[in-house]
């Protein structure tokens, strides 16, 4: 066992527990650090989100560390209290949680982009108290370049699943900048006012605002800082707005094709949006038809977003394959730099060495005593430990260095260790 | 040799249409890439041959005259790279490529039939006339594959569906203005390269013949250029109006080009 991972994410535990797990920006150095010392443990980071909290650590000598221990004694907590809503990944699954992670399909909303940007702050602040240092870099550099992968080859994250985000994507579809655009408010309502604020976010100019009560039109348009209109003026002001989103209670369309029209002609034919959040509907259907005006309903507004919901799970489908090949393949890069095997190896081709001297020079030893056999046997023994005694410490620490594969493959060749060969086979006998 | 490099650059615009057939049906960036690399190398090639053939010729205008296939698609590919530019969309590649390919491959395997040059031909004036009147093409061109691209782009927007090519277009207005600055861009080029083409007429002939095909079709492709023009200055036309017009402007303007196998003056002797 090399990586370990353990941690609360929003599906597994809920925000009183998350909080309660969460650390302070200021006091994560420290807490790294503690983590890295932490028994068991060679290199550690905490990433700390409002909606997960994450421990990862790459353990020593490939033994399981306590991690759940950790945050115990950190918090101060009872172990009941958080057990159940921990979730541990070991190894490969550990990779493949965090190479996850990094790319935003384990996210609430799949494809929110903040969190790689969580990711290499949390990465950042271990590796500056010393937290992360050779492998567990290695790990982490990797993460985020499986999550720029991900987001460079699928779309996940490219398209938005609010209402106004929806309708905000719509009408830079139809003028491209919103910069200078100028948007009316028609009727008030959560929504739309949400759906105005986004627009403006994104550059709209100025913003009109009708209702059929004007104080509420006049405190509407204060807090926009946009114009009040009286609502007898509407038709008369509505073609200086490129975007108008509506969203009244009135029994019948306000909006009719002969509108439509008088704004064309007035706008000299250039395009108009109107969102139409309300229902029964403000805008008649018949104005979609006039070429240069484009109406969505909050039916058509729902759909977008389904589709983008629908879009994003195809590509989260294709995302997860990208997570599974580069699990693979960090997989298969950081075996090249495993110790362990060679350590096996090297131990079995002395030990095959010792078995066969000792059996070559039996017959001339004759019939011995159990001690004499015992004193034999801790001789021998004696010998190859004290030789592989440096080799093997050696290797472990290039295990912690960036020289693993150099210093591994010269073991390999000094003693002539074929690859991954943990048993015995005839070959060895030869080099006697 | 001019030919060779042609054929190299017919080539690389075959790629740029293969782009234009798949982006259709799907869309990616590294196709948008590979389309617009080629479409370097394409014109790179291009260029190359199009200046030997001035070289080799040791006349501009009768190596103009020559090429003029492919000097027009030559020159609509640099209408398409400099809105690529401003704009960064490779949309009107769609109906570009297979137009420039059309062009280079017309000019790329057949002989070019000969001018007949009249001795005492003004050929500097014959130069500005045909560089002018291409280039005023090649706007109209890009004009008309704008004007369709927003009649796509309205149509999506309208069913209220994107899916493929369709949700890559650029944004409506960009497209508009795409077209109406080509337009307005290719418009005094137009004019000038007509008056720059009947001081030639005038100088060779004495006057112009009005009813030599050619240039009848070319005023008449003029005339709609102008209405174009108009509607779209004072009456803000666009969307499907605007399409019918550019698509005249357009049909007019391939007539024309052909009607050189008709006309007197701009008739061409096989060689």
């Amino acid at each position: 066992m090399r990586f370990q991972l353990i941690g609360v994410n929003h599906n597994t535990a809920p925000v009183e527990v998350r909080e309660r797990l969460a650390i302070p920006e200021s006091r994560l150095p420290e807490a790294c650090k503690k983590l890295s010392e932490h028994p068991g443990i060679e290199e550690g980071m905490i990433l700390t989100t409002c909606n997960r909290v994450e421990i990862l650590a790459n353990t020593k000598n490939g033994v399981g560390a306590d991690l759940r221990g950790f945050l115990q004694n950190y918090f101060h907590l009872d172990r009941n209290e958080f057990d159940q809503h921990l979730y541990e990944y070991n190894e490969r699954e550990a990779v493949r949680h965090l190479f996850r992670v990094a790319s935003s399909l384990d996210s609430m909303v799949v494809g929110e982009p903040q969190i790689l940007g969580q990711v290499k702050e949390a990465y950042a602040t271990a590796r500056a108290v010393g937290a992360v240092r050779a492998q567990l870099d290695q790990l982490v550099t990797r993460a985020f370049a499986v999550a720029k992968r991900v987001r460079t080859e699928t779309a996940v994250g490219s398209s938005s699943v609010s209402i106004a985000s929806v309708a905000v994507e719509l009408a830079k579809k139809i003028f491209g900048n919103l910069h200078g655009k100028h948007v009316y408010l028609v009727g008030a309502g959560k929504m739309s006012e949400l759906a105005a604020r986004h627009l403006m976010a994104h550059g709209c100019a100025s913003i009109f605002v009708a209702n059929r009560t004007y104080d509420r039109a006049v405190s509407l348009a204060y807090k926009f800082k946009g114009q009040a209109i009286h609502f007898e003026d509407l038709h008369n002001t509505c073609d200086r707005a490129d975007i108008v989103i509506t969203s009244t209670g009135a029994p019948h369309a306000i909006f009719r094709r002969e509108h439509g029209e008088m704004f064309l002609a007035r706008r000299r034919n250039r395009p108009m949006f109107f969102i139409d959040i309300a229902v029964p509907r403000d805008v008649d259907p018949a104005m979609n038809k006039l070429d240069g005006i484009f109406v969505y309903d909050i039916d058509d507004l729902q759909q977008a977003v389904a589709s983008h919901v629908a879009d994003r799970r195809k590509e989260a489908e294709r995302a997860e394959a990208i997570v599974t090949a580069e699990v693979e393949r960090f997989h298969a890069r950081i075996q090249t730099l495993d110790v362990v095997p060679t350590i096996v190896s090297l131990q079995d081709h002395l030990e095959t060495i010792r078995q066969a001297e000792i059996d070559r020079v039996r017959g001339r030893l004759g019939v011995m005593t159990p001690d004499q056999e015992m004193a034999v046997e801790a001789l021998t023994r004696g010998i190859v430990n004290k030789i592989m005694h440096t080799p093997i410490s050696t290797l472990k620490s290039a295990a912690r260095e960036a020289e693993a594969t150099t210093v591994i493959d010269l073991v390999r060749r000094l003693f002539n260790l074929q690859e991954k060969r943990l048993v015995k086979t005839p070959d060895d006998g030869e080099q006697d | 040799m001019s030919i060779f490099w042609l054929r190299i650059a017919l080539g690389f615009y075959g790629v740029g249409l293969l782009y234009a057939l798949f982006a259709i049906s799907r869309s990616s960036d590294l196709l948008n890439r590979i389309a617009l690399h080629a479409s370097y190398l394409g014109m790179i090639f291009h260029f190359v041959s199009l200046t030997e053939g001035v070289l080799l010729t040791g006349h501009l205008s009768m190596a103009m005259v020559h090429n003029s296939e492919s000097l027009l698609a030559f020159l609509i590919m640099a209408v398409f790279m400099i809105t690529y530019l401003i704009y960064k969309t490779t949309s009107p590649g769609i109906i570009v490529f297979p137009i420039v390919f059309l062009l280079t491959f017309m000019a790329a395997t057949r002989q070019q039939p000969f001018l007949l040059m009249s001795p005492g031909m003004r050929t500097s004036w014959l130069v500005a006339h045909i560089s002018l009147i291409f280039t005023g093409y090649a706007a109209l061109v890009l004009s008309f594959c704008a004007s369709l691209l927003y009649l796509v782009q309205q149509h999506s927007l309208k069913s209220k569906r994107s899916d493929g090519i369709l949700s890559r277009l650029p944004a409506l207005e960009d497209i508009d203005q795409i077209g109406y600055r080509s337009l307005l861009l290719g418009f005094p080029f137009m004019t000038l390269g007509l008056v720059a083409g009947s001081v030639v007429a005038e100088s060779t002939y004495g006057h112009v013949d009005l009813q030599d095909p050619k240039i009848f079709l070319s005023l008449l492709m003029w005339a709609v250029y102008l209405v174009m023009v108009y509607t779209r200055w004072i009456a803000g036309w666009r969307g499907r109006k605007a399409a019918v017009l550019a698509s005249v402007a357009f049909a007019a303007a391939i007539v024309a080009w052909f009607a050189n196998y008709f006309s007197t003056i701009h008739r061409f002797a096989s060689s």
